[in-house]
């Protein structure tokens, strides 16, 4: 019963920190789908849960600042956008420019409105997401294994939480289901084919890109506002590779994306709870190794050891219509 | 499509397209200084008085430049080659050990003359052995090199801080750090070279590493422009379709690019390791490798760029510290911001303002020739 309980505490926090990789994995399939490849995940990530974080201070609202979040995320999203559709810049380059402003910007503005040392004022009551309690969670928590399950695991979290695992079968139905999904997949195999069709790729391509943006802000807005109470410095961290990883390691599918993210954030979880403990059979594993673990996974994959991973054909290359 | 853009004379296209980026960048970096509440202009002044008004700060642009030379290069030349390494940092990180190990097995033994080149061979092996995975595995498997070589600055994060920590830490120290160097392992500063210009560069840490970070841009030029490894380097970034019916091995070119590549990153470890701390830190690359990737967009992938943009990257750096004793909002990471926004403008958005610029050349050749036709009204 011991072990069951521990496994319950270890599952709890694989869901918590898998939710930022979820939403950001889904963000960058969006547009990675389409043919925009997006390694700007993680500013814009950051600068949502900045501007999350910073609204809801200000505001005391929580939805004001997911607002904020969702807004700034987009923008920088359609600074991507411009750059790599209209503009025909390298994506590679541009995400790369978009983590770095992102990665100043926060502190500098931080450090200028609120002189916390790039932090935003710690947030309480209804300018901070709360958990919800699943409807009779309390009452069957005494039952063994499925109380245990439905009260520990499955209830008390976020509003941000659901919305990322919904979000999941969602994504899956607009990408096999609908118009637009299709024209998205087709846009990111073959634009020229699309364009041939009568559809604008550079409308598609950007509307694909404000969905990276939307799905990034509610990412950023999870990490300052459910997760902690507050924006910290850097406070991403890393995160929006791991998704970049996951959205690899998934190979651009929107179901294998939630496992995918389960996985590392299970990984994770497991390297908080192993610091310095033994395991059986292999002895101590160095928590770096752990934290180490999903940028390790995804270069086997990627190299073709377990499987292989195709990405999106015109991902990366800007479309030039015939002149 | 093969020529999208007119022709436009040299000048144009090396020297006022990108400097016309370079001030859109820094307009908008002004635009955020000016949302922070201070003035653009005393920032720019106390920026470059900070950078160049004196001799130890002249020392210090000097010592941060270094670092962005090593990693500037180490960008430029995978460019030409059409491949784009990301993985600058973790190569440099994982290169301190190339440098580190030789010092602390030689520093009670042999002088800095012998340790250097030990450590110059170490870092570079070490750098461009970091490098070689992913240059293979975009060779040989096809996973793409951007994305293994972010995931080697992960891997190489979470591996030097278990060597640091559970290896080279000297027992009952707490900080995650080697020893202390001895003598053998300490470059010996340049104060020689600026005082013979008059500058006293106090305590700057400016040493011996400038110097083989000028060597190594020369022996970039030459290799990218005068060999045959070259040549071959710079068909594959311009068509890899061309160079492969030119017999040209693509594998073969993409391990060695990566290689130097690598290896150039690597080189930079021993700036901070051998010239300045004396010992290998936790996290010691601070970012370099990433500057050179702003460093490489604004010099054009030239040597002849790539210095002057690293000795403006580290103008930015030593000034962006000044600045912040007299400004307190301004910290160090508005250079970051304006790193973002080089590369952005320089790199992502480089073609931005061709369009206008080949119009207005195009009209000014069209009133030329319509003067030289006579009567034309």
């Amino acid at each position: 019963m011991e072990y069951f309980d521990t496994l319950i505490v270890i599952l709890q926090s694989t869901v918590r920190v898998s939710v930022p990789l979820i939403l950001a994995a889904l963000a960058g399939l969006y547009s990675e789908r389409a043919g925009i490849f997006d390694i700007g995940l993680e500013g814009k990530m950051l600068a949502a849960a900045f501007a999350g974080g910073a609204a809801a201070a200000v505001t005391a609202s929580a939805l004001i600042g997911l607002a904020a979040a969702i807004f700034v995320s987009v923008c920088l999203a359609l600074v991507h956008g411009f750059a790599s559709i209209t503009q025909r810049g390298n994506q590679i380059v541009s995400g790369v420019a978009i983590n770095f402003i992102a990665l100043g910007a926060t502190v500098i503005l931080g450090q200028a409105w609120f002189r916390q040392g790039g932090r935003t004022p710690q947030l309480s009551g209804d300018s901070r997401f709360t958990t919800v309690e699943l409807p009779y969670a309390a009452e069957i928590a005494d039952i063994p294994v499925i109380g245990s399950i439905y009260s520990n695991l499955l209830s008390g979290h976020f509003m941000l939480t659901y919305l990322a695992f919904a979000l999941v079968p969602f994504t899956w139905w607009v990408l096999y289901r609908t118009r637009f999904g299709l024209r998205l997949r087709a846009v990111g195999e073959n634009p020229g084919a699309v364009d041939t069709a009568g559809i604008s790729v550079t409308w598609l391509r950007y509307r694909a890109v404000i969905c990276c943006g939307i799905l990034c802000g509610i990412a950023g807005a999870y990490l300052s506002m459910a997760m902690t109470a507050g924006f910290v410095k850097g406070m991403t961290a890393g995160k929006g590779f791991i998704a970049l990883a996951a959205l690899i390691f998934a190979k651009w599918k929107p179901v294998n994306v939630m496992f995918a993210c389960l996985l590392f954030g299970f990984l994770d979880a497991m390297s908080i709870r192993m610091q310095g403990n033994e395991l059986p059979i292999i002895g101590v594993v160095p928590v770096q190794f752990m934290q180490a673990l999903p940028y390790l996974l995804t270069v086997i994959l990627l190299a073709g050891f377990i499987g292989k991973a195709i990405p999106p054909r015109a991902g990366g290359v800007p479309y030039v219509k015939e002149r | 499509m093969s020529a999208p853009y007119a022709k436009l004379p040299a000048w144009v296209d090396y020297g006022l397209i990108p400097l016309i980026n370079l001030i859109v960048a820094f307009l908008v970096a002004g635009l955020v200084v000016l949302a922070v509440g201070e003035s653009p202009l005393r920032a720019a002044s106390l920026l470059i008085e900070g950078a160049f008004g004196y001799g130890e700060g002249i020392g210090f642009t000097l010592y941060y430049a270094t670092n962005f030379i090593f990693t500037g290069l180490a960008v430029a030349v995978a460019f030409h080659c059409g491949l784009f390494n990301i993985g600058g940092e973790g190569q440099a990180y994982v290169a301190g050990l190339g440098v580190a190990l030789p010092c602390l097995w030689l520093d009670q033994f042999a002088p800095w003359y012998v340790i250097f080149p030990a450590a110059i061979l170490g870092s570079a092996l070490v750098g461009g052995f970091w490098a070689m995975i992913p240059g293979w595995l975009q060779a040989k498997r096809g996973s793409h090199v951007v994305i293994t070589t972010i995931m080697f600055n992960f891997i190489a994060s979470s591996l030097m801080v278990y060597v640091l920590v559970d290896v080279l830490k000297p027992a009952g120290s707490m900080a995650p750090q080697t020893r202390t160097f001895a003598e053998g392992g300490q470059l010996p500063r340049l104060d020689w070279l600026l005082a013979s210009v008059g500058l006293d560069i106090g305590g700057a840490p400016f040493n011996m590493s400038f110097l083989l970070a000028l060597v190594a841009a020369f022996v970039v030029w030459l290799v990218i422009w005068r060999t045959k490894l070259g040549y071959e380097i710079r068909t594959m970034g311009h068509s890899p379709t061309a160079a492969s019916y030119a017999g040209i091995r693509q594998s073969r070119i993409i391990i060695i690019t990566m290689m130097m590549s690598g290896a150039l990153a690597g080189m930079m470890a021993l700036n901070p390791i051998m010239g300045d701390q004396h010992r290998m830190q936790l996290d010691f690359v601070g970012g370099a490798g990433f500057v050179g990737i702003a460093v490489a967009l604004m010099g054009r992938s030239h040597p002849v760029g790539i210095v002057p943009a690293a000795i403006l990257f580290g103008m930015l750096y030593q000034g962006g510290a000044e600045i912040s004793f007299e400004m307190p909002q301004i910290s160090r990471d508005m250079i970051t911001i304006i790193q973002g926004l080089v590369i952005l403008f320089a790199g992502a958005l480089e073609n931005m303002f061709r369009p206008a610029i080949t119009a207005f050349f195009a009209t000014l050749g069209g009133a030329r020739s319509d003067k030289s036709l006579p009567a034309a009204e």
